[in-house]
C-alpha cells in the first residue's frame, strides 16, 4: 500500500512567502495574545494546542474513571447511581480515545512531522488550525450531554444499538452530532498528514529515509481516511434510527443489531491501531537514541506496520465472537486475528534486538519507552488469548477484556506519549526536563498502572462482568486493589504536569542535538525550535538514515 | 521578504469562524430534533458554514489567481483532494456494506436460515425476500411496490453519465484553450445535475405517494433512503461545485495548464458518477 513516490521538489522555487499578497512580511503581522492561539497556521503552535487539549482532557477523563473507581472501591452501591456509573464508564471510554489519545498523537504529529521531514510547515496550515479547533467544539459538545435532561450516554463507548437507540437517553443526538464533529476533525487532520509527508519531505529524503514516526503516523493517517467516514456512516444510521424512525438496527423492520457491531468494528479495530501505531513510531524513536545504536531492522518495521494497518481491516469480529457469528466467521476472525501477532513480534523483535550490545543509558523518555515495550507485550499476549474464540466465550465482557486493553492503552499509547513528551520536550522548550522529577513520575505510574490493570485480569478470569457499579464478593480483594491503584496512577499525573510546566518555564538549558544519540533531523534546529523552520529545504544527508 | 521557498499561507480567521459556526449548525439540528424547535439557530449556522466556505476559497482563489502557490502547493491540493474523495468512498462504502449485509445475512437469517433459530421463534412466519414488502412485526409496514429501474431511474443514470461526458470535454476544451467551448460544455453538465436533482425529486415524491416507500418502511426504505439520499446531497454540492467552477470561467480564471480547482471539480463529480452506477445496479436493478 505504499504510495507512489511523490517527484522531489527541485531547489529553486519563486521566493515569494507572502501570504496575503502585500508586500510585508507575513510573519511581522502575527497576532497577540489568544488571538494568536485562535487564528494560527502554524504547526508548533498547533501542535502545542493539540497537547494541552489532549491534556485537559486526560484529566476529565481521568476524573471519569476515578468516579467509576471509587464507586468499585467496595462492593455493593455507595456513591453513584447505577445510572450515572453507566455514564461515567461510557464518557471515561469516549473521551479518552477521542480527546485524550488521538488528539495527543496528532499534536506529536503536528510539532515533529514537518521538524523530521525537513518542512516548514504542514501541507495544509489553515486545516491544520481547523482541525484543531474543531475539538473543543465537539467535546464541549460531548460533555454538555451530562447535564442534559435524562443524561449523558450511558451505553459504553461502544455504543451498541438498541442501548443506543431504542433505549438511549434523549442526549444521544447530541452525542451523535458532537462525534460528527470529531470524525471531521480526524479526518481533516489526516489529510493534511498525508499530503504532508508525502508532499513536503525535504530534498533527497526518499520514503525509507523517513523516521519511523513519521512512517507510523502516514500508515495512522491513512487508516484515520479509511475508517473515520464509516464511524460517520454509522452514526448517521444511528440518528436516523433514532430520529426518522428507521430500522436499521432494528429486527423488526428487517434490520439487524448486529450490523450495528459489524460496522462499528470495521471502524473500531483499525482505531485501536490508530491509537497504538504512532506510539510504535515513539517508541522506534527512542530506543535507539538512548541505546546509541541504529533502530535494528527499520525496513522490517515500515513492513510490519503496514501490514498490521492491512490486518487491521479483516480482524473486526473479533470482538464479536459471542454475538452468534457462524462457525466459518468464527475461524477465519480467529486466526486472522492471531496473524497480527506475528509483524507486533517483529516490532517487539526488533527494539529488544536494537537494545542488544547497546550503550543503554536510563533518562526519563527511555524508562517510559522501556516500560512500553514490556507492558505494551503484556496487553499483546493477553490480546492473544482473547483471540482464540473457544476461551474468548468466557473471557468474553469480563475484567479480563478492560486489563487488556488498558494495558496496550495506558502503559501502551499513554507511556509512549509521555514517553515522547519527555523525549521533545528539550527541543520545544530549549530545556531539560526535570530529570528526577520525570523519575519520580515513571516509577509513580508504573507502580499504579501495574496496581490498578493488574489485578483486572484475575478478577476478570474469575468472572467479572465489565461496566457494573455493584459485584460479588469474591471480587472485592482484587477491585480494592484496583481502586487504591488508580487513585495513585490518577494523582501520579499531577507530577507529570508539574514537569512540564517547569521545563516550559525554565531549566537545564538543552543544545540543538539534546540527547547525545540522537539522529533525525529534528536535533538539526536549534533549541527550542524557532516558530518557523527549515523555510528553505534542508538537504538531507542520507548516511544519517539506516541504508 | 524571507528568502525561503515554501509558501506558508497567514494567520487566517476562517478556520476558527467555520468550527463555531460549524458547531451553532449542530446544536441547531440536535435541538430540532430533539425537542422541536431550534430552527433559527441551525439556519445562523448554516449560513455561518456556507459564508465561511465561501471567504475561505475566496481566499484561496485570490491567492493561486496572485501566483502564490508553486508546484508543491498544487501537489498539496491534489494529495488533498484525492484522499478526501477516499473517505467519501469508505462514507459511501458503510452504507453498501449495510445494504449487503442486510441482504445476504440478515434477512436470511431472520427467516430461520443457517444455524440461528430464534428469529422463527419471534417471528415464525416471516418470508425472507428482497425487496422486503413484510418486515418481520407487522407493525412495520413496507413498500408497496418498488422503481422500475428501466424508468426514472435509467434516466438518471444517462443523465449521469452524460454529464461526466461532457464536463470532460469541457475540461479537454479548457486545456486547449476554447473557454467558449469549456464554459458551453460545462454550462451543460450544470443542465444535466440540475436535471438529475429534479428528477430524483420526482422519484422521491413518487416513493412517498404512490409507492409506499418511505423512510419507516421497514430496512428496505431506510438503505433506499440513506443510499440516495446523500447521493443526491452529492449531486447538489456537486452541482453547486460547478456552478461555482462556471461562474470562474466566465470571469476568466484558470489557465491553461494550471487549473486544480476544475479539476478538482472534475474528480468530485466523477466520484458523484460512479457511486450513481454503483447505487444503479445495487439499490435498483438487482
Amino acid at each position: 500500500m505504499a504510495p507512489k513516490l511523490p517527484p522531489q521538489h527541485p531547489l529553486q522555487h519563486s521566493s515569494t512567502v507572502v501570504a496575503d499578497g502585500q508586500s510585508h512580511d507575513a510573519h511581522s503581522a502575527h497576532p497577540k495574545g489568544v488571538m494568536r492561539w485562535l487564528l494560527t497556521t502554524n504547526h508548533k503552535e498547533i501542535g502545542s494546542l493539540y497537547l494541552i487539549f489532549s491534556l485537559i482532557m486526560f484529566f476529565i477523563g481521568g476524573i471519569f474513571a476515578l468516579v467509576v473507581r471509587a464507586e468499585l472501591f467496595q462492593p455493593g452501591l455507595q456513591l453513584v447511581e447505577p445510572e450515572f456509573f453507566n455514564q461515567m464508564t461510557t464518557m471515561h471510554g469516549l473521551i479518552m480515545v477521542f480527546a485524550a489519545v488521538m488528539p495527543a498523537f496528532t499534536g506529536l504529529a503536528n510539532w515533529m512531522i514537518p521538524l523530521q521531514i525537513g518542512a516548514p510547515d504542514m501541507a495544509l496550515p489553515r486545516l491544520n488550525n481547523f482541525s484543531f479547533w474543531l475539538l473543543p467544539v465537539a467535546f464541549t459538545l460531548l460533555l454538555s450531554t451530562l447535564l442534559m435532561p435524562g443524561g449523558g450516554p450511558n451505553f459504553g463507548w461502544t455504543f451498541y444499538a438498541p442501548l443506543s437507540t431504542t433505549y438511549a437517553p434523549p442526549s444521544t443526538t447530541f452525542f451523535i452530532l458532537a462525534l460528527h464533529i470529531a470524525g471531521i476533525s480526524s479526518i481533516l487532520g489526516a489529510i493534511n498528514i498525508v499530503a504532508t509527508i508525502l508532499n513536503m519531505r525535504a530534498p533527497g529524503m526518499r520514503m525509507m529515509d523517513m523516521p519511523l514516526f513519521v512512517w507510523t503516523w502516514l500508515i495512522t493517517a491513512f487508516l484515520l481516511i479509511a475508517v473515520m467516514p464509516v464511524l460517520a456512516g454509522l452514526i448517521t444510521m444511528m440518528l436516523m434510527d433514532i430520529n426518522f424512525g428507521t430500522s436499521f438496527f432494528d429486527a423488526a423492520g428487517g434490520g439487524d443489531p448486529v450490523l450495528f457491531q459489524h460496522l462499528f468494528w470495521f471502524f473500531g479495530h483499525p482505531e485501536v491501531y490508530i491509537m497504538i501505531l504512532p506510539a510504535f513510531g515513539i517508541v522506534s524513536a527512542i530506543i535507539p537514541t538512548f541505546a546509541r545504536k541504529p533502530l535494528f531492522g527499520y525496513a522490517s518495521m515500515v513492513y510490519a506496520t503496514a501490514a498490521i494497518a492491512l490486518l487491521s481491516f479483516l480482524v473486526w469480529a473479533h470482538h464479536m465472537f459471542v454475538v452468534g457469528l457462524p462457525l466459518a466467521a468464527e475461524l477465519f476472525f480467529m486466526y486472522s486475528t492471531m496473524l497480527i501477532a506475528v509483524p507486533t513480534g517483529v516490532k517487539v523483535f526488533n527494539w529488544v534486538t536494537t537494545l542488544f550490545r547497546g550503550s543503554i543509558s536510563f533518562e526519563s523518555p527511555m524508562l517510559f519507552a522501556l516500560a512500553f515495550v514490556v507492558l505494551f507485550t503484556i496487553g499483546g499476549f493477553s490480546g492473544l488469548m482473547l483471540a482464540i474464540a473457544p476461551a474468548d466465550f468466557q473471557y468474553h465482557d469480563t475484567y479480563f477484556v478492560v486489563a487488556h486493553f488498558h494495558y496496550v492503552l495506558v502503559p501502551g499509547a499513554i507511556f509512549a506519549i509521555m514517553a515522547g513528551v519527555y523525549y521533545w520536550l528539550p527541543k520545544w522548550t530549549g530545556h531539560y526536563p526535570n530529570e528526577k522529577l520525570a523519575q519520580c513520575h515513571f516509577w509513580c505510574s508504573i507502580i499504579g498502572v501495574n496496581l490498578t490493570f493488574f489485578p483486572m485480569h484475575f478478577a476478570g478470569l474469575a468472572g467479572m462482568p465489565r461496566r457494573i457499579p455493584d459485584y460479588a464478593l469474591q471480587f472485592a480483594d482484587f477491585n480494592m486493589l484496583s481502586s487504591i491503584g488508580a487513585f495513585f496512577f490518577g494523582v501520579s499525573q499531577l507530577i507529570f504536569v508539574l514537569v512540564v510546566v517547569l521545563c516550559v518555564r525554565g531549566g537545564k538549558k538543552a543544545p540543538a542535538k539534546a540527547w547525545e544519540g540522537a539522529e533525525d533531523l529534528e536535533w538539526s534546529v536549534p533549541s527550542p525550535a524557532p516558530l518557523h523552520t527549515f523555510e528553505t529545504p534542508p538537504v538531507f544527508n542520507r548516511t544519517q538514515s539506516s541504508d | 521578504m524571507s528568502s525561503g521557498s515554501y509558501y506558508v499561507p497567514a494567520t487566517s480567521r476562517w478556520p476558527i469562524l467555520g468550527s463555531i459556526a460549524l458547531g451553532i449548525m449542530m446544536i441547531g439540528l440536535g435541538v430540532k430534533l430533539v425537542y422541536d424547535t431550534g430552527t433559527p439557530l441551525m439556519l445562523i449556522g448554516v449560513i455561518g458554514v456556507i459564508a465561511v466556505m465561501g471567504l475561505w476559497f475566496r481566499d484561496v482563489v485570490r491567492e493561486s489567481m496572485g501566483g502564490l502557490y508553486d508546484a508543491q502547493m498544487d501537489r498539496s491540493f491534489r494529495w488533498g483532494m484525492g484522499w478526501f474523495i477516499f473517505s467519501e468512498v469508505m462514507f459511501f462504502a458503510a452504507f453498501f456494506g449495510a445494504l449487503f449485509y442486510v441482504r445476504t445475512f440478515a434477512i436470511p437469517w431472520l427467516g430461520g436460515e443457517g444455524e440461528k433459530g430464534v428469529s422463527a421463534l419471534l417471528w415464525p412466519d416471516f418470508v425472507p425476500q428482497w425487496p422486503l414488502f413484510n418486515p418481520p412485526d407487522s407493525a412495520v409496514l413496507g413498500p408497496e411496490r418498488v422503481f422500475s429501474p428501466w424508468q426514472l431511474p435509467l434516466v438518471n443514470t444517462l443523465i449521469l453519465v452524460t454529464s461526466s461526458i461532457t464536463l470532460t470535454v469541457a475540461h479537454e476544451a479548457l486545456k486547449s484553450g476554447e473557454r467558449k467551448t469549456c464554459r458551453n460544455w460545462l454550462a451543460g453538465t450544470v443542465l444535466l445535475g440540475c436535471c438529475f436533482i429534479v428528477i430524483q425529486g420526482v422519484e422521491y415524491y413518487e416513493a412517498y405517494h404512490h409507492y409506499g416507500i418511505t423512510l419507516e418502511a421497514g430496512i428496505f426504505g431506510a438503505t433506499f433512503f440513506i443510499l440516495t439520499g446523500f447521493h443526491g446531497v452529492h449531486v447538489i454540492v456537486g452541482t453547486i461545485i460547478l456552478a461555482c467552477i462556471l461562474a470562474r470561467i466566465w470571469k476568466g480564471h484558470f489557465a491553461n495548464d494550471h487549473h486544480f480547482g476544475f479539476e478538482a471539480s472534475c474528480w468530485y463529480w466523477h466520484f458523484v458518477d460512479v457511486v450513481w452506477v454503483g447505487l444503479f445496479i445495487f439499490v435498483y436493478v438487482l
